[in-house]
């Protein structure tokens, strides 16, 4: 990563949430935050340090309270709404879809949505098929919304800080297989992740492993493997995927000229099947073979946590892929 | 309630600028949904706030601008889908919403701007503006979730907002009696402990002492209030519907039109006042207004292909498909 570091603490990814809106609550009085059960689950120490107006617990409500976010940031504050589940994202669609992501155009830009949603894609966890989701491609095909899905604690921490100060409405995909890891992440209130950009995690000229969230660290431990026999694979972090760095995944390929895509969306339309239309249409000419995309199949997630496990992006299954194309 | 003169002109001509307004579309670009007979309801609501009072409606949207005291020439040449127009011709009949108005969305999801409307209550709530918010819906949108979720919230936080009910009498063709288990709309307010509050639409001073009073509680920190104004829609529900099926009387309209017109009825408030005289003027003043509003939203100019992607986003990023200039 590029940016310079200072001082740092050691914080797990959901510790670098909670440091980034503590950090932004101190900076704006006008950012609140929102959720069910934040007051016990996650938020317990904003609570000690904020007024109670700014925290609000709410009830069961996603549409509502989704909305009741969306309608404080069109009137001056900039609400971080806690959806806790992506799931549960369906039922706050009309808010998020026909509300947030369309009153700016649809007022001819009267309006500025400073809304942040957080949501957090659990799966890998034996909760099922309603609460497993991941269901990134839903937003990346809604103009107007900002989508990143941030896969270290320290992007985690500079991207939702950029989130909560930007004035569009930007979805923040959590991915719990990440919650617990730690690393050093940067102390400086102004560290910021600059959105719509990725990040090159390794160099490589063999092969362009794109990634994003949860994906990625199964990206580096491929490309690791793939190294000790020689393949030097390049992956991209998308970090955010919508809009999304179309310049860096098609600067590598046309380096690489061999393209896998991890993402652990349903394979149907799916981020990666966006990533491999844009470089077919603007990148044919260097695509030296197919490109392979490493998703979940297009079944729902089961219960059963050994079957569960197989159908989402692995290191095997990115080193396989990658096997079939050098 | 002693009015001054002054306003209670004001509250004619915001009457007869609805009236007129919606007329002239009927006229000239017959497209929308029309407000015409609800006029009492809508301004009576309006006149209780301040000018930075917020306010969402919906697909019935041109009357709440205009008894907020919109300027009607970017409102007209938005229906004509003008670049000129309040929302640059992106937004049309259905979402005229004026945020120098303190319009914040004209939501045609219905039961869509009951969220956004509890959510600027709550940011005036947090950031102690002393605004209050008013949320215009139609007896249709109660039947939504987006209903009970947010007039819960607004009532156990005690947000400072209006949930005002133009309880036109049908959801496009489905009468109230037969959408909802208990017709009587106020009495919601019960299930959530607040305030529920009927009135006569038609009449548009007791509509303005009713809202007045819950724009009071609001702005004292004591919560939401439900008012529900009986009024009716005269025309269809959208202007260019098609109605297979009669499911309403012509009796019933006819007694609407000819005995409950809420302008034919604050006309003859105003002469026993005797504000008779400047009826006239007022008038002929709002005429002027229209004739000249339609006259711009013609001669403007159409919004251009770059403008849709403009308005996407408040920083330049790159989006796909953008024309190359």
């Amino acid at each position: 990563m590029n940016e310079i570091r200072n001082d740092t603490q050691r914080l797990s990814y959901l510790q670098a949430i909670i440091e980034a809106q503590r950090e932004e609550m101190r900076r704006d009085p006008n950012v609140i935050l929102m959720g069910e059960d934040i007051a016990v689950y996650g938020a317990q120490s904003l609570f000690e340090e904020f007024d109670a107006s700014r925290l609000r617990n709410t009830p069961i409500s996603e549409n509502s309270f989704v909305g009741v976010g969306i309608g404080a940031a069109l009137t001056g504050l900039r609400p971080i709404v806690d959806l806790t589940i992506a799931s549960f994202c369906y039922l706050a669609s009309d808010q998020l879809l026909n509300q947030a992501a369309k009153l700016r155009f649809m007022t001819g830009g009267q309006l500025r949505v400073p809304f942040v949603m957080r949501t957090s894609t659990f799966y890998n966890n034996r909760t099922a098929a309603q609460h497993a989701d991941r269901p990134y491609p839903l937003f990346i095909n809604t103009p107007g919304v900002k989508v990143i899905a941030p896969s270290c604690a320290s992007d985690m921490k500079g991207l939702l800080k950029s989130a909560i100060r930007d004035d569009d409405p930007v979805v923040v995909f959590e991915d719990i297989n990440l919650w617990g890891k730690k690393e050093e992440v940067p102390t400086d209130p102004d560290f910021l992740i600059p959105i719509g950009e990725a990040a090159i995690r390794r160099s490589g000229k063999d092969v362009t492993i794109v990634a994003f969230g949860g994906t990625v660290s199964h990206a580096l431990a491929a490309a690791e493997a793939l190294a000790v026999d020689g393949i030097e694979a390049e992956v991209i972090d998308l970090r955010t995927i919508a809009p999304m760095d179309r310049d860096a995944i098609l600067t590598s390929v046309a380096k690489t000229g061999r393209l896998v895509i991890a993402d652990n969306s349903h394979n149907v339309g799916s981020v990666a099947s966006e990533i491999a239309a844009v470089v077919v249409e603007e990148g044919f000419e260097s695509l030296r073979r197919p490109i392979l995309r490493v998703t979940a199949p297009q079944v729902h997630i089961p219960y059963n946590g050994t079957l569960e496990k197989q159908l989402f992006v692995s290191k095997d299954r990115i080193v396989e892929a990658v096997r079939m194309l050098v | 309630m002693l009015l001054d003169p002054g306003f209670r002109l004001e509250i004619y001509r915001r009457m007869v600028r609805i009236r007129l307004f919606e007329e002239a579309i009927i006229a000239h670009h017959p497209v929308g949904h029309l407000s015409i007979g609800q006029e009492g309801a809508i301004v009576g609501a309006c006149m209780a706030l301040n000018e930075d009072d917020y306010v969402t409606g919906t697909h019935r949207s041109h009357g709440h601008p205009i008894g907020k005291g919109a300027d009607l020439r970017p409102l007209m040449a938005e229906i004509f889908g003008k670049r000129t127009g309040i929302c640059k011709g992106l937004g049309g009949s259905m979402h005229l919403t004026d945020t120098s108005k303190g319009l914040i969305c004209e939501s045609a999801i219905v039961g869509g701007g009951f969220p956004l409307a509890t959510g600027a209550g709550l940011s005036a709530q947090v950031r102690g503006s002393g605004q209050v918010s008013m949320c215009f819906f139609g007896d249709g949108a109660t039947n939504q979730g987006t209903f009970s979720e947010s007039v819960n919230m607004a009532a156990i936080w005690k947000l400072p907002v209006i949930y005002f009910c133009e309880n036109n009498g049908y959801a496009v063709t489905t009468p109230v009696s037969r959408s909802h288990g208990q017709p009587d709309i106020a009495r919601r307010a019960d299930g959530f402990g607040i305030p529920g509050v009927t009135v006569d639409g038609q009449d548009v001073e007791a509509v303005l002492a009713v809202t007045r009073e819950a724009v009071s509680r609001a702005r004292a920190g004591e919560g939401p209030t439900l008012i529900e104004a009986r009024t009716y829609r005269f025309d269809e529900h959208s202007n260019r519907l098609a109605i297979p099926i009669k499911y309403r009387e012509e009796e019933e309209i006819r007694f609407y039109r000819e005995t409950r017109d809420p302008i034919t009825l604050y006309r003859v408030v105003l002469a026993e006042a005797g504000l008779g005289d400047d009826l006239a003027s007022v008038d002929a003043e709002v005429r002027e207004a229209i004739k000249d509003c339609v006259a711009f939203a013609k001669d403007s100019p159409e919004p251009e292909m770059s403008d849709l992607w403009d308005n996407m986003y408040s920083n330049p990023i790159h989006l796909p498909g953008k024309p190359r200039p």
